[in-house]
Order: C-alpha cells, then sequence, then structure tokens
C-alpha cells in the first residue's frame, strides 16, 4: 500500500462531524414546518410542540460550532485567479477528466464556493431565525421585519440543504473523500491526483 | 374548539380535502360603529362566555383597558380622538372600535400556520384555532394582517376570538352579540349583513356622513366581522384599522412559491447526484494505482 498523508487534524474532523450532526438536527426539525408533507419529521424530535422549542437552539448551538469552521478555514477558501479557471472548466469537472484542470491547492474551487455559500446562509439563518424566535424576540421587531426575516430563513435553509446535499455527494463521488474526514488521511495517489499543489506542498 | 367537525372548508397545513359532508351558509357579525357608545358590554360577555381571566394592568391614560388584546382577551374596545374641521368649525368625534379577529374568507394566520389541523377555516366562514394542535411557533401571528392571534406565555399556545364558534354551531349568536346593549353589534348570515348595513349606510349618508361604508376588506376575500363606518374612506382613523389589508406577499412567496420549488430544488438536486454517479461514475484514485502496479 502507498503511503498516507494528514489532511484533517483531529479537531477539524471533530468539528466538522459535530456541524454535520447538528445541521441534520437543525434541517430535519426545521422541514418539518417548511412542507406540510414533511411535518412528520416533528415526531423525531417529539412531536411538534418539541420540534419548535429545539429547532432554535439545534441551529443556534450549529452557528457556534460553524464558527470555529470558519475561523479556521476562511484563509484556505480565499479564490484565486486558478479557482477561477477551475469553476469555467466545470464540464471537465463533473465528467472527471481531472487531468485537463488546472492544479488544487488544499481545498478546490467547488470546495471553497461550497464554504462561502455556507458561510452566508449560516449567518443568515442566525440572524433572521433570531428575529422571529418566539416567544423571545419576534416581539420587538415590526411585524414586516418578521415576515421578511421567516422569508429569507427559508430561502437561506433552502439554499444550505441543496448545497449540503452537493457537498455530501462530491464524498460520494469522489472516493477517498470520505475517508479523509473520518480518519484523517489520505493516500498519496488520491492527494496526487486531487490537490496537486496540496501534495507538492505537503512533501517538499 | 373542535365542535363542529363535518363542515371544514381549510385546515391549515393540510394538503388533501376536509372533512365537508355538511355545507352551512356564511355568518357574519356586523359592528355598526356609529351605534357603539364604548360601555364595553362585549368585551366582559366574551369573557365570561369563554371563561378567559385577564390580569388587573393598570391605568395607562386612556378608555383601552386592557390595552391590548392577549391570550385571555379576545376583543378589546380601541377608543381613538379625532378633530374634525367641518363647516361649523372644529369638533371632537371619540371613534370607537372593537378589535378582534376579522374571520377573513382568506386567512393569513391559516395559510402561514405549520401545523396540520390547528387552524380551520368552518364552511360558515369561521377561522377557529384547535389549540391541542398548535405547537406554538407564532407563524399565525406573522401571517395576520389585522395583528389579531396571540400567543400565550402561560402554555405557549395562539388565541383569538373564536366567533364563539361553540354558541354557533348550536344555533346561538356569539356572546358579544347578545348583550350588547344598542344594537351596535348584530349577526346573522353574512348576505342579511350586507342588507343590514347597506340600511345602515343610506341612514348615515342621510344624517351628513358622506363617506359612510361598508368595511368588507376584499383584499383578504372579504371577512366574517364586518364594520359599518362613518368614514369608510380612511379605515386607519378607527386605531389603525388597514384599508387594504392583504395577506402579505413576503407570506404569500413563503408559503406560495417557495415551498413546491424548493421541495423540487432539493429533491432535483438528490436525483442530479444519483443519475450522475450511474452515468459519471466514481472518481478514484486507488483504482488506478493499482492499474500502475500491473503495468510495472
Amino acid at each position: 500500500m502507498s503511503r498516507t498523508i494528514p489532511r484533517y487534524s483531529d479537531h477539524e474532523r471533530m468539528v466538522h462531524w459535530s456541524v454535520a450532526i447538528l445541521f441534520l438536527l437543525a434541517a430535519l426539525s426545521g422541514l418539518a414546518f417548511f412542507h406540510p408533507s414533511l411535518f412528520w419529521f416533528s415526531a423525531l424530535f417529539g412531536g411538534g410542540s418539541w420540534d419548535r422549542i429545539l429547532h432554535p437552539f439545534l441551529g443556534v448551538l450549529m452557528a457556534l460550532v460553524f464558527s470555529y469552521t470558519v475561523v479556521h478555514f476562511w484563509r484556505a477558501n480565499r479564490m484565486d485567479a486558478e479557482d477561477r479557471k477551475w469553476l469555467e472548466q466545470w464540464r471537465d469537472v463533473v465528467s472527471n477528466r481531472e487531468e485537463r484542470l488546472p492544479p488544487v491547492g488544499r481545498f478546490n474551487a467547488g470546495q471553497k464556493l461550497v464554504f462561502w455559500i455556507t458561510v452566508v446562509c449560516v449567518i443568515t439563518l442566525l440572524v433572521t431565525g433570531l428575529i422571529f424566535w418566539r416567544p423571545w424576540f419576534a416581539d420587538w421587531y415590526p411585524v414586516a421585519l418578521v415576515r421578511l426575516a421567516t422569508l429569507l430563513h427559508s430561502f437561506a435553509a433552502f439554499v444550505l440543504i441543496v448545497t449540503i446535499i452537493v457537498h455530501i455527494y462530491s464524498a460520494i463521488w469522489v472516493k477517498g473523500s470520505f475517508r479523509a474526514m473520518l480518519r484523517g488521511d489520505v493516500s498519496e495517489r488520491w492527494a496526487r491526483k486531487h490537490h496537486a499543489s496540496w501534495y507538492r506542498e505537503m512533501t517538499r | 374548539m373542535p365542535l363542529q367537525s363535518l363542515d371544514i372548508t381549510r385546515r391549515s397545513a393540510t394538503t388533501t380535502p376536509s372533512p365537508a359532508a355538511r355545507q352551512t351558509s356564511e355568518v357574519a357579525k356586523l359592528i355598526d360603529i356609529s351605534k357603539c357608545i364604548g360601555c364595553k358590554a362585549c368585551q366582559v360577555a366574551c369573557a365570561e362566555w369563554n371563561d378567559l381571566h385577564e390580569e388587573i394592568g393598570f391605568n395607562h391614560g386612556a378608555y383601552d383597558n386592557p390595552p391590548d388584546l392577549s391570550a385571555n382577551t379576545w376583543t378589546v374596545m380601541r377608543f381613538t380622538e379625532v378633530e374634525e374641521t367641518g363647516n361649523d368649525g372644529t369638533r371632537l368625534e371619540w371613534l370607537i372600535r372593537k378589535d378582534g379577529c376579522m374571520h377573513c374568507a382568506d386567512p393569513g394566520c391559516l395559510e402561514a400556520c405549520p401545523a396540520p389541523g390547528a387552524i380551520v377555516q368552518y364552511s360558515n366562514g369561521i377561522v377557529d384555532f384547535h389549540e391541542e394542535n398548535c405547537i406554538g411557533c407564532g407563524s399565525c401571528i406573522t401571517g395576520c394582517p389585522f395583528d389579531v392571534p396571540r400567543l400565550s406565555k402561560k402554555d405557549a399556545k395562539a388565541y383569538k376570538c373564536t366567533l364563539c364558534s361553540d354558541r354557533v354551531s348550536a344555533g346561538l349568536e356569539p356572546a358579544c352579540i347578545k348583550t350588547c346593549p344598542t344594537g351596535a353589534l348584530v349577526f346573522g348570515s353574512k348576505e342579511d349583513m350586507i342588507e343590514h348595513a347597506e340600511g345602515r349606510i343610506a341612514d348615515l349618508k342621510e344624517r351628513g356622513y358622506q363617506n359612510a361604508g361598508l368595511y368588507d376588506p376584499q383584499g383578504v376575500g372579504g371577512t366574517h366581522v364586518m364594520y359599518v363606518l362613518k368614514h369608510a374612506d380612511s379605515p386607519q382613523m378607527y386605531a389603525g384599522l388597514p384599508k387594504d389589508p392583504a395577506i402579505s406577499p413576503l407570506v404569500g412567496l413563503w408559503k406560495g412559491a417557495l415551498k413546491p420549488i424548493a421541495l423540487l430544488g432539493i429533491g432535483f438536486t438528490v436525483l442530479a447526484g444519483f443519475f450522475h454517479y450511474v452515468k459519471v461514475g466514481p472518481n478514484e484514485s486507488e483504482d488506478e494505482e493499482q492499474k500502475e502496479r500491473e503495468e510495472a
């Protein structure tokens, strides 16, 4: 077997999976309110009232834990010219023609996009969610703002859920990624193929 | 109150038809503001019939008492002083409006409610909260164009005027109507109430109130609580009664277009992933490694 390279530290992995579990709980408990066909999700949380009570706390907790990810990873997710080129060649990306793409650093442009969309969505969800969190804060604001906040909250949740589905699928699609986040290491082959620049940095 | 169960037109957060074997005719409460003396007997009757007890508050310098609707106060008299300048100089007009649920034909609360069956609309037009299904999220408050529902601090359930659905289902008139000493409150079929209002409006116009009219706002499909207003051209004068109430477009977007688009979008994303895997397949690095070794 080939040698392995460390990709995600113990901290990074544990925070990632904490956010992932909290996201799953927040998303399921929130979707229960979003459409009648999904209201049964509330049964997973002990019924409608419990779902309503728990959802905001799960969301706030997710945002708090996620803030570590933001502080820790934002530098590694800055977009550059190479990334724009990578995005322009999205057809090569989805067709597994990776050899045609510019060499990728620790994260590729797709991962960076997922990162930034998630940051924007989580901030939006947190701010708007606090505005209409009853019975605590909603009475402080005019009803028009509460309505706007509710709409934006639902929209941001939709964007985030779609983004996370793409994120999860990418891990299923690119073999070895799931192990990287679960156990922390990747094979040299994997690193060379998917993150050539990062590989060079790590093996210098 | 879940008493009439076979004549339901709509239930909140429900996509299948509601029990509708029985059909009843549309009812309405007519509040003739020109006849109201502000005695608050209706408030007392409401509290008495529904056995509600408002906490003793404080005098905040106006006749409004309690100052606002609450989980225990489903109707409240709102007093507004207006100075009118006419041919005979400036005079004071005291406008008194009995506030409470309007029982909209197109109810914003029901539209916004995420809990199945927590809000129902009967075929007689009454919009009722079924507190046993209420989850306490307060979306009804967000959806209401009239700022009527109130979330109880005690039990986190939303409450509002039921139009005495329990009494009406047994052939009685609402408690407030029964007690009104001046006949400012009348109750009957919506058709009859419109006719009754027309007579009152003609009378008011004869007496010089050229802008007298019926408040039955069409933006919410009409209401099952209507007002006869002396100044129907500017309902805002009556403690902020909205001129053209409608379900806010923000609520409409949230509960209308966004729901199916988002569900389809989420479903489509999952399917797109699955079919991408079927067509393009996984992006592997270890297989190639094996291949290399074999070649070597």
